[in-house]
This record gives structure tokens, sequence and C-alpha cells, in this order.
């Protein structure tokens, strides 16, 4: 252990600690804008750490410089507090600074520290500001390079976290700046929309592609029969975005402020997230049975999709043919609903609410229209939802819980757990262990494939189909971990879920920032809390409303009907 | 797209380098593949193979290496030493150091931009020169200075700037 001594607090941490991480032990945060333990992300770029050292001659970046014995520092004298303000202002005379304009304004970072740290006029007039480039090729995420700061957090968070690596800085100096691979446009590029950049983004260089207009504008359209789904996730992170803590599950208030911004019914992702348990479970029991392809991996997060469409395209006949919950409940929304209520599918107006940017890409791909129609019609992050409800001044903290709408609005905690890593595997192996052993599994909570560990293992033996191999991979540098065991021939699962964020959708590129491992907890918990103690009833299988819809609709699990407005193909995208 | 680059003929390279060209870019990478640090000296010799390191040669650098493309992207514009852009036959360096700034350097830059119709970091259609900025090449005594190829021009006059380039085909 080394003693040291943070502006008058002795301190004791382990060698290799850095001064920054042994003064946040006494309470004392210093701030900065690229350091990001969660990603274990410390390039020491932007410099706005600094503190002194035994009254040294030079600072030193605190979120790298080790502890030594005796060591005395000060994080705050007025040194320190001109060079911090020195920094900051040379960060802001290349920085747009039309903050009232921005869509992180109120939530960013370097606006924060400017505050904080008492910047009132830039000193350092620039007179070559980094260009407005504003990349919003894609239908996920938008890029400005000019705010920019180069914390370098989005590539690590690309690379070492997603195992993308598109996102590389180019150039030198002045015209240093963050850019995809051979400076392309994301649209060009082989990213998967993830949006683990976004959340990791200090400034507004990163966002999502807001369309908080678009929904309004069908809400005011008499025309339009909006209807509305919620994924399983956002139900344990809404709450936070509005500022309750963080793992509030509002179910509830959410659908009362849905039916207050107008939406003509309120329903659920999660009625569609039992639908993908009987169809992919199906799916799995129907490929052991006849010899098909072998371990089966989920297909319900887009980002992974796209991500397996560039690099694994060898393994796409192992993708189950199952669309996303989100696509399942746009084709059926405008089929099944449509028919059910007498509606024109043609005014019909489907809006999502995901935790994820990649699901924007995912509504607007060609084929997802076996409606006729563009299945769904927009998408909406956990962000641009909370931002929705501000807009409309809805006090969201003191709604009155309501319930959802039926049909599509019925679930079970199956569905909910969704949300969570390994939430889908264990789904489905409550459903697959009833049908085949027909009875229910000695205890419904599988809790090997919970958790945050990278990859997690576990078998189950079902029925006359005996050992059932299963893996769970969350944040596809992880999933690349399972796929090259599958590639090399030493994987031996019958059935892998994979998760392009880490935590699963809870983690989400869509849901609030920034992300640590911490709130991925509390938020998956509120998650299994619903499914343990809330739903009464806990198996897909056992949905009232799905036994109905394959009763006078589907007919059987890959039917004819299931084929076509359910299932799905993908491409190779190539590099 | 966003990227400042200018790469005016990038689009047709993937043809202009004939087959045993390539399998000279393959040996490089086959001889380095396994050993760390491998990047900078494979496009190092690449570059100096092929005159340039276009988006293809850089993807077979990224597939041979097991590198991502990223990567060598981000240190092909790092380094000044690399470039995306042809160079020409006759490679021009006009020294803009302040010695040569304050000796004429900049109408030097000028005339031979007028001439050749090309800007620094481009090359001219039949690739045949190629201009370039330095900063100093350590001759201010003799100011100012352009080097082409490796003939050094001391004292360079605009006037003379057409002669001079009469001289190399």
């Amino acid at each position: 252990m080394i003693t040291l001594t943070i502006d008058n607090q002795k301190v004791q941490v382990p060698k290799g600690t850095t001064i920054l991480e042994a003064a946040k032990k006494v309470g004392i945060n210093i701030p900065t804008l690229c350091a990001m333990p969660e990603i274990h992300h410390t390039p020491g770029a932007c410099r706005v750490c600094v503190v002194e050292i035994d009254r040294g001659r030079a600072l030193v970046a605190s979120c790298v410089y080790p502890v030594a014995e005796g060591m005395k520092v000060n994080t705050i004298n007025e040194r320190v507090r001109k060079a911090q303000k020195a920094i900051v202002e040379f960060l802001l005379s290349d920085h747009p600074r039309d903050c009232n304009l921005c869509q992180k304004s109120g939530r960013c970072e370097l606006q924060k520290v400017a505050e904080r740290i008492g910047v009132r006029e830039i000193r350092v007039p620039c007179t070559d500001f980094t260009e407005r480039s504003i990349d919003d090729s894609s239908p996920s995420l938008i890029r400005d390079s000019s705010k920019c700061i180069n914390c370098l957090r989005c590539v690590t968070a690309c690379s070492d976290i997603q195992g993308v690596h598109l996102l590389t800085p180019s150039d030198r100096g002045f015209e240093s700046r963050v850019v995809p691979a051979m400076g392309k446009d994301l649209m060009d590029s082989a990213c998967t929309f993830c949006g683990q950049c976004a959340v990791v983004c200090p400034t507004g260089a990163i966002i999502e592609k807001d369309e908080v207009d678009k929904v309004l504008k069908a809400l005011e359209d008499p025309t339009k029969h909006v209807v509305v789904q919620e994924a399983p996730a956002i139900r344990g992170t809404l709450g936070e975005e509005l500022g309750l803590p963080v793992g509030t599950l509002v179910t509830g208030k959410m659908i009362a402020a849905l039916r207050k911004l107008g939406f003509d019914k309120v329903f659920d992702t999660n009625f569609t997230a039992d639908l993908t348990i009987i169809e992919e479970g199906h799916e799995l029991l129907h490929r052991a049975k006849t010899g098909g392809k072998l371990p089966m991996i989920t297909s319900c997060s887009p980002g992974w999709i796209k991500f397996i469409e560039h690099f694994y395209p060898q393994l796409l006949p192992n993708l189950s043919t199952c669309k996303s919950p989100q696509q399942m409940f746009g084709a059926l929304a405008k089929t099944y609903y449509a028919s059910l209520a007498g509606i024109d599918p043609k005014s019909i107006f489907v809006v999502s609410i995901m935790p994820c940017t990649a699901k924007k890409f995912e509504a607007s791909r060609p084929e997802m229209n076996s409606s006729g129609y563009q299945d769904v019609d927009v998408v909406l992050t956990t962000r641009e939802l909370g931002r929705l409800i501000r807009l409309a001044g809805i006090d969201f903290a003191n709604l009155e819980p309501e319930d959802f709408d039926a049909p599509m609005g019925q679930y079970t905690g199956a569905a909910t757990i969704f949300g969570a890593t390994g939430g889908v595997m264990e789904a489905a192996l409550r459903t697959v262990y009833a049908v085949v052993a027909k009875k229910n599994l000695p205890s419904l909570d599988i809790t090997p494939v919970r958790g945050l560990d990278g990859v997690k293992e576990a078998s189950v033996v079902v029925g006359e189909l005996g050992e059932v191999r299963v893996a769970v991979a969350h944040g596809l540098s992880n999933a690349r971990k399972v796929l090259d065991k599958i590639v090399d021939g030493t994987a031996n699962y019958h059935f892998i879920e994979i998760m392009c964020c880490p935590g699963g959708c809870v983690g989400g590129g869509g849901q609030p920032c920034p992300p640590s491992d911490e709130k991925r907890k509390l938020r998956a918990q509120a998650l299994y809390t619903d499914d343990a103690n809330v739903q009464k009833l806990r198996q897909s299988h056992e949905n009232p409303a799905i036994t109905d819809l394959y009763k006078n609709f589907l007919k059987e699990p890959l039917g004819e009907k299931s084929h076509h407005l359910l299932h799905t193909h993908y491409v190779n995208r190539g590099l | 797209m966003h990227h400042e680059v200018n790469v005016p003929v990038s689009k047709t390279i993937s043809d202009e380098f004939t087959p045993d060209i390539l399998v000279k870019v393959d040996e490089v990478i086959e001889r380095f593949k396994s050993k760390q640090g491998a990047l900078i000296p494979v496009l190092e010799e690449v570059q100096t193979i092929t005159g340039y390191l276009p988006e293809s040669l850089q993807r077979r650098v990224a597939f041979g290496l097991n590198l991502p493309l990223s990567q060598v992207y981000g240190v092909v514009t790092f380094y000044s030493f690399f470039t995306m852009v042809p160079r020409g036959k006759h490679q021009i360096k006009v020294c803009l150091g302040t010695a040569c700034h304050v000796r004429g350097g900049q109408q030097i830059e000028n005339e031979l931009e007028e001439k050749l119709h090309i800007c620094p970091g481009e090359c001219t259609n039949d690739r045949k020169f190629s201009l370039e900025i330095v900063r100093c090449l350590g001759a201010c005594g003799v100011a100012p200075v352009m080097v082409i190829g490796n003939d050094i021009h001391k004292q360079a006059n605009p006037t003379k700037i057409g002669t001079i380039l009469k001289k190399y085909n």
C-alpha cells in the first residue's frame, strides 16, 4: 500500500493506482473529459485532470500518473485552477459553442466541466475552426466532427468493447479528427449502428438521429391511427432518463405518459417477445430434430445482425430466421391488429420505443415490409422518449400507473427479461423445456445465464432432447470469442444468445448516458423484479393473447403465415 | 467524405497495379506477417514499390497483416511520409521555411501551381510531376530552395521555372 496526501487528506491506495482514482477514494472528483474507467479508457488526452505534485515544475495528468509514497498532491490551488481553465478554454476555442441548439445541451460533459471550472471568457480566439462536417448518412446516428474534442472514448468503445474497429483517429494536429476507416460515411462502412460511441461521447459529436418531430406530426394527424410498442428494457430505464433513481421499474407510468401523449393504442414489444420465444423455440427444436444447422444463434439484436453480416457471413446459416420482436410487432400491427380493429393498415402508424440506435436502421431495412407497408414507421430511443415527455410537460414522477391495451399489450415475465443479457436464453429454455418435457423446469430462474460476465455457459437436460448446451455473450468483442470457436470447430453449443451491447438492451446505445456496470446491474434488476414479483405468468407459451393469436390468425408456429410475417433473411455485406 | 485528403484519382487506381507489382507487395506482407510492429515497415516498403497507398493497397495490407483497416488508415494519415495520392515521376518540394519564405519561396510555389495546374499534395494528370511544400531543408544559405527528385535548385527564380521544368521528362 502507498500513502500519499491529496489536498491535505491522507489516503492509502495500492501501488499502481492513479492520482485520479486515489482522489476519488477521499471524495475528490477531479474533472476529466476523456478518462472513462468503465471502458478502461485513460488516454491522458484531454489534460483537464491536471494536478500539482510536490510543488513540481510541471503539472501532471492525474488520470495516468501513478501514486508514489509520500507524494503531496494539490488538485485545486490557483496554479491548477488556472491551468484547467486554460485547457478548457482551448477546447472551447475550437468548438461551435452554440450550445442552446445542441441535442446534448444540459447533458454535455464539456458544458458541465466548463461551468464547474467557471470559464467565463475564451481568451484564445480560434481562426481556424474545425470544419462543420456532419455525417447524417445513416438512419441511426449523426456525427459532427466540429464538436469532437478528441477524447477517443468512441474509438475505444468501437474497438475494445464492440470489436468492430471502425472508428480511428486520422491525421495530426489541427487536422486530427475521429473518422470511420478510409474517412467514409457511417452508411458506407461496417458500422453496426450500436450507438456505444454515442453513449460514451462527452459532447454532441455523436448523437442519435432525433425523430421526435415525426412522431408529433403523426400524433397530430387525424387520419393516422398511431400505435406504440416499448421494448422490454424501457420500463427499467425510462424513469432514470426522467430523473428517477436508476433501476426504477416504471411500466405503469410509462403507459400513462404514452396515453397522455395521444397514442391511440399503447401496446408492448413484450407481446412479440413472447411470440419470438414460441417461433424461435420451435425453430430450435426443428433444427435439432431434422439435422439443421446448429448452434442456432438468436437474432433479436439488430446491431449484432449487422455485425455478423459484415464480419462473420459464413455463420449466417446459424442465425435464427426469426425477426426481432420489434419487427414482428410491426408486421402484426398492420395485419392481425388491423383486421381485428377493422382499420385500414395504410392508416396505422407504428412507433417503437427502443433502447437502441440500431433499431432505427433495422426498421428501415427494405425487407421489413411484409405487411405491405413499412412495418415500423418510426423508432425512438429511450432518450428521445424522455425528450418527448419533457416537451409535453408531463409530470412523469407523479403519474398514476395505467395498463396496456389488449390484445398486443399482454405479456409474461419471460418477455420482460429479454432486456437483460441472458434473458432471451432463459425465456427460451423455460418454454423449450416445457414443450419437450411436458412439464415446467424445476426452477424457472436459470441463474447461470444472468449477470455481466462476458461469456456465460450453461447446460440443461431437456426431456428426450437430452443435454442442451448454451452460451450467452453480450458486447460484440465477447461475441467474437464465441463466434471464433464456432468457426474453428471447437464450440459444442446447441443454442447461443448474442446481444450487441454490454449488459444487453439495458446497456443499449439509446439508453441514458453515460453508462456504467453498476447502472446496468440495477436496470437489469428492475426487469428481473418484474419477472419474479409482478407478472403472474412467467413462461411465454402461457400468454393467453399469444394462444389467441395462433388460434385465430397464425394457426401454428413456423407455419405459412409465420414464415411470411415473422421470419426474414440476411445479407453478406462484406467489409 | 468528411476527410480532407484530396484523392482525385483514387477511384481508378485498383487497376493500375500490374500483377507483378502486387506479387511484390504480397512478398513484403508475407515477410513481416508474423512480426510485432510490422505495419509501419510494411507500409514504407509497399509505398516504395507502388509510389503511394490508395485504399486498395491499405485493404491488402490490413487483410494480409490481420489488422483493422481503420488502424492502417490512421497510420497512413498520421505520418506525412505516407501518401494516398499518387506522386509524380518527378517529385517537386518547395521549401517554405522561414529563410526561404522571406526570400520569395511563395512566388516559386505560385508559379509551379500555375504552370502545372496542381495544388500542393496533388499530382499532374500525366503523373509526371507532384508538388509538395516542406518546412526547411537545411539549405537556408541558398534560399529560396526547390528540390526536384534528387536535384537541388538553389536561389530559385520564378521566371526560370518553365525552363527548369522542361529539363524533366
